[in-house]
């Protein structure tokens, strides 16, 4: 039994008490549980999934960004810049990856072309003063394997690769190690305010805060009714389906590569991955469902030519996985963080893409909206997470590993018995990838999984497999 | 054991065939095990027929491992389990780790046998959700026979190569139902007997069929296929995506040794030798897929070549690249096929097709047919061709002379 299944024991959990309620284990609420119980507040996190990082937060593009095509003035932009900063500023003491990678964004026909400067000129009003003109030739010195029909681009050396699930969980276990609390399937039905508290009806009992921040991604305008009987933005899901080439294909390119961006989407990015393979997409395609999250193959094929276009050499790169995330996406483009909903009441609503970049920020700026007149804490514990990425040594060049069961992404006995126990252990078979990258690699589970049936049997809410059959 | 004289990483029915063989030559052998047991996949294939070549009788898979796993330690070879390979290096130079963290090892001769996978649901782009409960037969298999457990009820399975008619009587012996059997192709793709056993289990084998979708968030809850009358769904709680085997060549693939990316696996010459002479390889690393048999045997033909090696008697590497010069055709192997190699393990060239052909198989040098064979084949079925003794210096191409 872990975490996910036990009712209170282990996290201090009492239901009352609590000076901060977040809804929602997302990136966003993971930076915000983060932040308010660094100063000194008393956090509980409300998850209605099985596992942290379960809606929005599963599927993005990894990649931290400057800023530099961010709406000028804008709050996203303040988040994103500000969230950038502190993730430099604290990814060494928790233990959390930074690739390198620099981006280039680049023009395919004339008329994209003709849009660089203007982007440039705004990569400059938004503070990202670092960016490089590049001819078609320049481009392609860069990177040798682009395709000869590249036009021109600019070179943004500060965007970066990260982890996106080890950042989120490393906010949330520093909030964990530092006394906040962590409920998973627990869904906020229900809330009322009475006197200087919110009483919130949970699937798991009543919990009561003082402050009620609404991190709740894919149902944010949901849990807006809830509580306070209608919400003022609409979530209209845009599903983003990827393509994981294997890692042969990571040699093709060192930067990031970004189309020039439309008001609608980014585009489809091509890069690699802090695990060291190589991604293409997202889609951006709008939808109703908020559950479901499908992948189509004629629409995977076209990521795949779209792929080949920009590189050509990658024809022919196996594919490692595909799959399908969701982002936020409201009738507007900004974020939709409000105060005056209602008392003791802050909505983080319609944190769409660059959610995972402007988490640190958007959790500071929501701190400072609050205005709370805590301590903050003086000497706050720093776990670390363990590396799993490209960058820095792996559990198994340590003795004691107890050997390898994932051959592919060599994760080790240790590392996922690891990631099965502790406060933030892993709460579904997703989690336990997320967490370890069992199964993520070339044979997707054909030579482990029933190692791993057999290691995670009794610790997964959901097991992997049904009763024994003899 | 002091320094051995050879590595082989990997102890399936090549990896064994070959140390037991070298063993038997009074050769210090060292077999590297990733898993916690000898044996390879027939340890979870529950079901016959196994060893018949080897042994000269029906065994059940996991007895015909655990044979071929005495066989060898009776020899004299150490097997070392849960050791990985990390990398391999120039020379013979081999990275490991196990519990007792990275070492590198050294061996005169290393021999690579670390055999097949099944592709995966992701590498084949299935639409749908991803939910838990679609497995590969390996998976499905080990899950079964080594853990006890039954993942599913009633899954549907992809494929009709022989290893889906193992996922088959894997079902049968767990109590598991299979909807239908799915074969986007018009042939069922195996040629064997067990292609029966669905008749007589009662499972539907539907051609001409794929599937699009497979729906469920947590577990599957039901697939959509393509059949030639239109989409259908049915509620099936797994899926098992069998077959289309491709060799396991991780190791290859950081290393300094060339792949195939017709076979995925080692480019050898006739000798089973890679372009660095320290490195052999066998057994179905060197191309999907071959029965354990097939791959046993291959590994005693390998061993007598690297026996020859470390007394100094093989020739040096010489040969031309045969290439590939018909679309139909993936992969042939030995990819370096020099003259005069009398003795040597592959003296037949053994081919793989991408789709269905019919006509003449042919090996051509300067024009000249060297050897040919009739086929009418589908992807994934076993074909050879013999490769003649006496070559000429010019460049080999092979190739479908098609019939109308």
């Amino acid at each position: 039994m872990n975490l996910a299944d036990q009712p209170d024991k282990g996290t201090g959990f009492k239901g009352t008490g609590f000076d901060v309620a977040v809804i929602g284990a997302g990136v966003v609420g993971a930076a915000l549980a983060r932040a308010f119980t660094l100063d000194g507040a008393r956090v509980v996190v409300l998850e209605k999934a099985v596992d942290v990082l379960d809606g929005a937060s599963k599927g993005n593009s990894a990649i931290l960004h400057t800023g530099f095509d961010a709406p000028e003035a804008s709050v996203e932009l303040a988040c994103i810049r500000e969230g950038y900063a502190l993730y430099h500023d604290i990814r060494d003491r928790l233990g959390l990856p930074l690739i390198q990678a620099g981006a280039l964004v680049l023009a395919w026909t004339e008329e994209e072309a003709a849009g660089l400067p203007a982007l440039v000129a705004q990569a400059t009003a938004n503070g990202v003063t670092d960016v490089q003109p590049l001819t078609g030739p320049q481009a392609r010195v860069l990177e040798p394997a682009l395709s000869p029909a590249v036009r021109a681009g600019f070179r943004v050396p500060g965007e970066h690769l990260i982890d996106p699930w080890s950042a989120a969980h490393g906010y949330l276990l520093q909030a964990l190690a530092n006394g906040a609390a962590l409920k998973r399937r627990t869904e906020v039905l229900a809330g009322r305010r009475s006197g200087d508290r919110w009483h919130l009806a949970t699937t798991s009992g009543e919990v009561s805060a003082s402050l009620v921040i609404n991190a709740a991604g894919l149902w944010g305008d949901e849990v807006d009714r809830r509580l306070t009987g209608e919400s003022w933005f609409t979530i209209r899901p845009r599903k983003g389906q990827f393509v994981v080439y294997d890692k042969t294909a990571a040699a093709l390119a060192g930067h990031i590569l970004l189309p020039v961006p439309t008001k609608v989407t980014k585009g489809i990015v091509l890069c690699r991955t802090a695990f060291g393979n190589l991604l293409v997409g997202p889609t951006a395609e709008d939808q109703d469902d908020r559950d479901h999250a499908t992948v189509e193959r004629a629409t995977l094929q076209a990521l795949m030519r779209r792929g080949e276009d920009i590189l050509p050499a990658l024809a022919g790169h196996e594919v490692t996985a595909v799959y399908a995330g969701l982002r936020p996406a409201t009738e507007a483009k900004e974020y939709r963080i409000r105060t005056d909903l209602a008392p003791g009441y802050i909505c983080v609503g319609g944190i769409r893409s660059t959610g995972l970049s402007a988490a640190l920020g958007i959790a500071a700026h929501v701190v400072r909206l609050a205005g709370r007149s805590g301590t903050a804490l003086a000497d706050p514990i720093w776990p670390r997470m363990p590396n799993i990425s490209v960058e820095g040594a792996r559990d198994w060049q340590s003795p004691g590993h107890g050997g390898i069961v994932c051959h592919c992404e060599l994760v080790t006995r240790r590392e996922i018995e690891a990631a099965l126990t502790g406060p933030l252990a892993a709460g579904s078979l997703a989690g336990l990838k997320r967490r370890t990258r069992v199964t993520m690699g070339r044979c997707q589970g054909f030579y482990c999984s029933a190692e791993l049936a057999r290691m995670t049997d009794g610790h997964l809410p959901q097991p992997m497999v049904g009763p024994s059959h003899d | 054991m002091t320094e051995p004289e050879v590595i082989v990483i990997g102890s399936g029915p090549a990896g064994l065939g070959a140390a037991t063989a070298l063993a038997r030559a009074g050769r210090r052998v060292l077999v590297l095990e990733r898993e916690a047991q000898a044996g390879g996949i027939p340890r979870h294939c529950g079901h016959h027929p196994f060893g018949m070549r080897e042994f000269h009788r029906l065994l059940r898979g996991p007895d015909y491992a655990a044979r071929l796993t005495k066989a060898a330690l009776d020899a004299g070879v150490t097997i070392r389990t849960r050791t990985t390979v990390i990398a391999l290096h120039p020379g013979g130079l081999v990275q490991i780790t196990d519990d007792a963290g990275p070492a590198t090892l050294a061996a005169k001769a290393v021999l690579l046998a670390t055999g097949v996978r099944e592709t995966s649901r992701a590498a084949r782009l299935i639409g749908g959700e991803k939910p838990g409960g679609v497995l590969s037969t390996g998976a499905l298999q080990g899950m079964v026979h080594l853990n006890g457990q039954r993942p599913f009820r009633q899954p549907v399975i992809l494929g009709s190569e022989l290893v889906a008619f193992s996922a088959l009587l894997t079902c049968r012996h767990a109590g598991i139902r299979p909807l239908a059997m799915i074969e986007p192709a018009s042939r069922i793709t195996t040629r064997s007997p067990a292609r029966w056993l669905a008749a007589a289990m009662r499972v539907p084998i539907l051609l001409h069929s794929d599937i699009i979708a497979i729906h469920g968030r947590t577990r599957v809850d039901g697939v959509t296929l393509a059949t030639p009358a239109g989409p259908r769904d049915l509620p099936a709680d797994g899926v098992i995506v069998s077959g289309r085997f491709r060799p396991d060549a991780a190791l290859l693939l950081g290393s300094h040794l060339p792949i195939d990316p017709g076979s995925g696996g080692p480019v050898i010459d006739r000798w089973g030798r890679l372009s660095d002479p320290a490195y052999f390889a066998c057994g179905n690393l060197l191309r999907g897929v071959e029965t354990a048999g097939w791959c046993w045997s291959e590994g005693q033909r390998t061993a007598r070549a690297i026996l020859a090696a470390l007394q100094d008697q093989l020739p040096e590497p010489a040969g031309a690249r045969l290439k590939l010069a018909h679309p139909a055709l993936r992969l042939a192997v030995p990819q370096v096929i020099g003259a005069g190699a009398a003795g040597s393990p592959h003296d037949r060239l053994q081919v793989r097709l991408d789709r269905p052909a019919k006509g003449q198989l042919r090996l051509m040098q300067d024009g000249r047919v060297l050897a040919s064979t009739r086929i009418d084949s589908l992807p994934e079925r076993r074909l050879s061709l013999a490769l003649p003794h006496g070559l000429g210096p010019g460049p080999l191409t092979l190739t479908i002379a098609e019939a109308p």
